[in-house]
């Protein structure tokens, strides 16, 4: 059937029955490959976690990721013991890799929000497949993101005074300053994300529980479920709240990183004190989130055959997004330099000399290659297509988007106002072990999320099948 | 005809069925036969079956609405509280009731608060978490959730008759099953 015959076909339905195949020339791939029945997705992705065998891959990436978090439980242990000073951190840079890392994760973790909650109120079906995992990304990412700021307070049990509460110093915290919005954002940002994964997984766990045959799997999934049973009251209801969470969700996933945003934008600093601030981070979080899906989908579906599910047309959507975004933050760059220069400000106007030419220009243009110039691939559908590109591409990516929090961070921080207090920073080892330790912690619970939970919502993935037959 | 003693015995009868499109159906015929105390039960949701069971549309967007209002309002007020009354500071002559900088943490709350309102509310207007059922001891029901669409009439329906409910239902589905309460 043509593309336009089948829009046609399709006009008059409403809500969640836009085309499968929306756009894009004629031959794209299809959302969900043919020949699937409401019983083939329901036993192949529950299979995965009930009958299939726990694999020497899974366990050996399992192994990794839990040593890399051990390490850096340790290196937290070392810090709590000894205070900040074994980073690298010192004044002028007085943000340093933890806030950098902050940045990072919190921006990887705007993909799930973005892809369930703004792609559900758009239409896009393509969503579907990989919606679940993308929310699972979120919430492992907004963990680690979390925990940098705690870490970085330095006396990080006493985190509690951030939040408003009855005591007896009979203080407040400063309402109007942004790092204070910031606990609310991260805050409400994190419970809603764990809301809205906890409302999509309450079908499928009714799934589960109806079709595993260990005890505690039913106890398990049966306890999960809260007793579903997907009658057609329920059903009304679970659309209209899941609808509503996607609206509530989505001006939540654009303010959370505008607030992080802000958090530099109010700080005088060259680099930092720019209007553009909000929405350059926003575009650059959907950046980096989807790169990061990407990263994480491409070796999961070929390891699962999950093929079916998650098409060449899903990562050639997401190639196009991050494509899209990629130019949004090449406009940033570019108009961060005019403003320098049209400042008139001899300050802002170093700070861009500096960044581009002083001793961490390695980093601007590692930057640039990464974030500007490597997603322009994506121009050409050939290389749309190929996995390998794709994997590579989102690798590199979700380097630079670590690199350019680093330029914002560090590189304005080294060189401010004044020459006399310049000075440049060096991370130690406990910075990176708690970097990559951060990875290991994100892996450790993705590998068990993988391991224990459906990683594709079967529910929709249903849907999906019937509005694919009721076409053909 | 089914005696007091029979119906007591029963939660209700179950009719299976292959297609999304038959169970719709079904429920709209025993709607029309004057049936109300019933429930589709279905693997995903299906277009139309709540209002082929005479359903009415939930209230959940107002309570949603409510913890919007009461989250925001409530973080509004704790706000000005905090920075006119319980801790007045002077910083450069500025506002004591500065709302732009109140606005961010206004909106996470009015946010929080519907999203708890949305999910805490659908799972209390659907009267989960409620981990056992009747329908649950019926083996066929555990399809449900995999490729099967049930309709089920339940004892308390005035019309139930088990003869008659049994054939009725019969004649549109091809298993129809015991319910045991």
């Amino acid at each position: 059937m043509s593309r336009r015959k089948r829009e046609k076909h399709h006009a008059p339905r409403k809500y969640a029955s836009s085309p499968v195949t929306v756009s894009g020339p004629s031959e794209t791939a299809p959302v969900l490959e043919p020949g699937h029945t409401f019983a083939s997705v329901t036993d192949k992705i529950s299979s995965i976690v009930l009958t299939r065998k726990t694999s020497r891959g899974w366990i050996f990436g399992f192994a990794v990721a839990f040593t890399l978090m051990m390490a850096f439980l340790y290196a937290t242990a070392y810090l709590f013991a000894r205070g900040i000073g074994i980073w690298g951190t010192t004044i002028p840079v007085g943000w340093a890799f933890p806030i950098v890392n902050f940045v990072w994760w919190i921006g990887i973790g705007h993909a799930g929000t973005l892809i369930s909650a703004v792609l559900l109120l758009l239409h896009q079906e393509w969503r579907t497949s990989i919606n679940r995992f993308a929310e699972a990304m979120t919430l492992f990412a907004v963990s680690c993101a979390g925990l940098f700021p705690l870490l970085h307070m330095g006396r990080p049990w006493v985190f509690y005074w951030m939040f408003p509460y009855p005591n007896t110093m009979d203080l407040w915290p400063n309402f109007r300053s942004p790092l204070v919005w910031d606990v609310f954002a991260v805050s409400t940002y994190f419970t809603v994300s764990i809301l809205f994964w906890y409302m999509g997984l309450i079908p499928d766990m009714a799934t589960l529980r109806d079709r595993t045959k260990s005890r505690i799997g039913q106890i398990v999934y049966g306890m999960m479920s809260l007793g579903w049973r997907g009658s057609a009251a329920h059903w009304q209801r679970y659309e209209v709240a899941y609808l509503l969470m996607a609206g509530l969700a989505t001006p939540l996933v654009v303010s959370v990183h505008s607030i992080v945003g802000m958090d530099f934008a109010s700080g005088i600093i060259p680099g930092w004190h720019t209007t553009f601030s909000p929405p350059f981070f926003v575009a650059g979080a959907i950046f980096s989130g989807f790169a990061m899906v990407m990263t994480l989908m491409i070796p999961l579906r070929s390891i699962y055959g999950l093929e079916d599910f998650v098409t060449l047309r899903h990562l050639e959507n997401m190639a196009k997004v991050i494509l899209a975004t990629g130019s949004m933050m090449f406009y940033g760059y570019a108009a961060e330099l005019f403003f320098a220069y049209y400042s008139g400000n001899e300050y802002e106007r170093y700070l861009a000399i500096n960044r581009i030419l002083g001793p961490y220009g390695w980093s601007y243009w590692a930057l640039i290659a990464c974030n500007v110039l490597v997603p322009q691939l994506f121009w050409s559908e050939r290389l749309r297509r190929n996995i390998f590109v794709l994997f590579a591409v989102s690798l590199i990516v979700n380097v630079g988007m670590w690199l350019e929090r680093f330029i914002i961070v560090i590189v304005s921080l080294h060189r401010d106002f004044l020459p006399s207090s310049w000075r440049m920073y060096y991370p130690t080892v406990w910075d990176f072990t708690h970097l990559i330790g951060s990875i290991g912690l994100f892996f450790t619970l993705l590998f068990l999320f993988v391991r224990l939970l459906p990683v594709i919502s079967i529910f929709e993935l249903r849907s999906l099948v019937h509005e694919t037959d009721e076409e053909a | 005809m089914g005696s007091p003693a029979q119906s007591e015995s029963l939660y209700g009868l179950l009719a299976e069925f292959e297609q999304p499109e038959e169970v719709v159906e079904a429920a709209r015929k025993a709607y029309a036969a004057g049936y109300r105390q019933m429930n589709a039960y279905t693997p995903f949701p299906v277009e139309g079956l709540s209002q082929a069971l005479g359903q009415k549309p939930t209230a959940l967007p107002w309570l949603v609405l409510l913890g919007g209002l009461l989250g925001g309002s409530a973080a509004y007020y704790m706000l000005y509280y905090a920075s006119v009354i319980s801790y007045p500071l002077n910083v450069g002559g500025r506002p004591l009731h500065s709302w732009p900088s109140f606005i961010p943490i206004t909106f996470e709350m009015t946010v929080l608060g519907a999203s708890f309102a949305a999910f805490f509310g659908m799972l209390a207007l659907n009267g989960l978490p409620h981990p056992n059922h009747p329908l649950f001891a019926v083996p066929a029901f555990s399809l449900a959730s995999r490729n099967r669409f049930f309709l089920c009439i339940q004892v308390r329906d005035p019309l139930f008759q088990l003869e008659q409910t049994r054939r009725f239902l019969e004649e549109m589905a091809p298993r129809v099953h015991e319910v045991q309460p």
